[in-house]
């Protein structure tokens, strides 16, 4: 019965990522886009739960992990007819091979997981300041790599010819796929472990907990699932170096924000909303009408409002829209 | 004329401590406030930004150039004045990485109001380029801005520690950058201090934002955010709790990102950005504390 209550935590998330499914499928098709990328949103923005949520160690540096999952599934799927013309100076390893879209999904989350094993391995000794500004990093150099390496990708220029497969149905598959990892986790002895770091790292050492290896340990699952949302994201529209830099990061830490960084719920709730709200101006700044009274927003509206609905939240409501609490339908049995 | 290693010429190296000298400023100006509030300020370059903005505005209105400068203050320190008010004050009491995603959000806030108001061509402050002209001495060209900008930064640099050293504000700020609640228990106003420190980092802001429109007289929204990253790595560098240590973090940074930028062919010299954060990373683990600082019981940044 305790177990039972236990996944009425995952309703919440699981109903809400479905529902917008379904919302996307029925409106017309030229706005289906904005629910599908706000599905994706929501997956890289659990990813960044799984870490930030449960450590209480803040990640500038997640956004590196979705970049190298873009190029993962990027250069494995373009077909192999069309890479010299985008990638001139892919290495030979990488020119002949592409492969389904399945598989370049796997391979961006393995390729993620990996990346996020091997920074992690000497970032997770650090925490508060030292490790925002180390993560911040790791976003400056794989950008920085990533820009002008063009053996492994496309260098400056834009992914193109990546098939579009991240359609309303992938994308809310592989949020919910996300989710429930993220769910499996937080529920696990490993969750519970670094939790148990994040409220008292003195109190969690002193029972045998290693602080660093638990960290280590979410910021893997975490950097696997960052790579799949990656994945996605390169299949969903072209992307470039900048379209996986300081915005994306940006949006993606005022979602978790907003919606409470300690739960998944939160995260999910907050992803949507600041989507719905991004996407909401995005249209207006083309023109819109409310109650009769027709206007066009300025381009550059969008950042501002969400920025101020950042800087408010963090003010008034510094644990976020959800409190940081998890969905319940019941209370907590006691 | 060259320095026979690394082939760097005279004009290079002048170039590189400029550069130097103009990060030390923003370095100070970072760690000012750093040292008061424990809050590394991701909106630094949008203040710097701004003061930018009043400049080629001020230059586009036909103004004397002295007005331009007052007005790049003027709004600088309005603008430093305001997001302490409205955004650090009421986040005070919360940690160092909440105020640390706070300022990225004012940082973009700020980034997109200019993207409204000017758009992403940007304006041209142009009434300072004659300092763009180059002077020669014995043999060398050096522009005069390089000339002018080390002045200034020495300048300021000795004002402010006559400030920190004499004054009893500045003693209040040294006393509450080294342990602020005690500081405070002796009488150390806070709100007065952390507003000194606002405004003296406001106002270093307000020169910097003159010196790079004079080199880069193109000013864009993202106008000084890829220096104020590379600062605030400099600042982790040498080390953010004091500020001689920041301060050489800054000019070190600004002084190696110039040298290499001029020195090493482009295929290389792009990878500098990658370099340096390694670097910032190597730092953070191995001397926490900073390069640049004695080695002792210091409070992990």
């Amino acid at each position: 019965m305790r177990r039972l209550l236990g996944l009425q935590e995952l309703v919440g998330p699981v109903v809400l990522v479905v529902g917008v499914a379904v919302l996307g499928a029925v409106v017309s098709t030229s706005n289906a886009s904005y629910f599908t990328d706000a599905l994706v949103k929501v997956a890289i923005v659990v990813a960044l739960y799984l870490f930030i949520g449960n450590s209480g160690v803040l990640s500038f540096g997640h956004i590196s992990f979705v970049a190298v999952g873009a190029w993962t599934a990027g250069v494995l799927s373009v077909p192999a007819s069309e890479k010299p013309a985008i990638m001139p100076n892919l290495a030979h390893v990488l020119r002949d091979r592409t492969t389904g879209n399945l598989t370049s999904l796997l391979l961006a989350a393995v390729v993620g997981g990996i990346c996020a094993l091997l920074v992690g391995l000497p970032l997770m000794r650090l925490s508060g300041l030292a490790a925002g500004i180390a993560t911040f990093g790791v976003l400056e150099i794989t950008h920085n790599l990533l820009r002008y390496e063009e053996s492994v990708g496309p260098g400056l220029n834009t992914f193109s010819s990546v098939p579009e497969t991240t359609t309303l149905r992938q994308a809310a598959l592989g949020a919910l796929v996300v989710i429930v990892v993220a769910f499996a986790y937080a529920r696990s002895r490993f969750g519970r472990l670094l939790r148990a770091t994040r409220e008292d790292a003195a109190a969690a050492r002193a029972v045998g907990t290693s602080v660093y290896r638990q960290r280590l340990i979410a910021f893997t699952i975490s950097g696997l699932l960052a790579g799949l949302a990656g994945g996605l994201y390169v299949h969903l529209l072209p992307v470039n170096t900048e379209s996986v830099y300081l915005d994306l990061t940006f949006i993606t830490l005022a979602m978790l924000v907003v919606g409470g960084a300690t739960s998944l719920w939160g995260a999910v709730v907050g992803a949507l909303a600041v989507s719905a709200l991004d996407s909401y101006l995005a249209v207006a700044e083309n023109g819109t009408s409310l109650f009769g009274w027709h206007f066009d927003l300025p381009a550059g509206t969008r950042v501002i409002v969400v920025g101020v609905l950042m800087a408010t939240v963090l003010i008034l409501r510094p644990s976020g829209l959800t409190g940081g609490r998890e969905f319940r339908i019941w209370p907590r049995p006691s | 004329m060259t320095l026979a290693i690394l082939n760097i010429d005279w004009q290079t190296l002048a170039d590189a401590i400029a550069l130097g000298s103009i990060y030390a400023l923003m370095a100070v100006g970072i760690g000012l406030v750093f040292g008061v509030l424990r809050l590394v300020n991701f909106a630094y370059g949008q203040l710097v930004m701004a003061g930018a903005f009043a400049l080629a505005l001020a230059s586009e209105w036909g103004w004397p150039v002295w007005a331009g400068i007052a007005l790049c203050f003027a709004s600088v320190l309005v603008l430093s004045v305001l997001i302490d008010r409205l955004v650090f004050r009421p986040l005070r009491s919360q940690s160092p990485a909440v105020m640390l995603v706070a300022t990225f959000a004012v940082a973009f806030l700020l980034q997109s109001v200019a993207l409204l108001w000017f758009g992403s061509l940007g304006r041209i402050a142009s009434s300072l380029s004659y300092l763009n002209r180059p002077v020669t001495i014995s043999g060398v060209d050096i522009r005069k801005i390089t000339i002018v900008a080390v002045a200034v930064a020495a300048l300021c640099l000795v004002a402010l520690s006559a400030l920190l050293e004499r004054t009893t504000v500045g003693l209040h700020m040294r006393a509450s950058s080294m342990d602020f609640q005690t500081a405070r228990m002796l009488g150390v106003r806070a709100n007065r201090v952390i507003g000194v420190a606002v405004l003296l980092s406001g106002a270093l802001a307000a020169v910097v934002a003159v010196m790079l429109t004079v080199q880069t007289p193109l000013v864009t929204p993202d106008f000084a955010l890829r220096d104020t990253i590379i600062v605030l790595a400099g600042v982790v560098l040498g080390g953010m709790n004091r500020p001689i240590p920041a301060t050489l973090g800054g000019f070190a940074i600004g002084f190696a990102t110039g040298l290499l930028g001029g020195a090493l062919p482009t295929n290389q010299s792009q990878y500098v950005p990658a370099f340096v954060f390694g670097a910032v990373i190597v730092v953070l683990l191995v001397r926490p504390g900073g390069l640049f600082t004695r080695r002792q019981a210091v409070e992990r940044v």
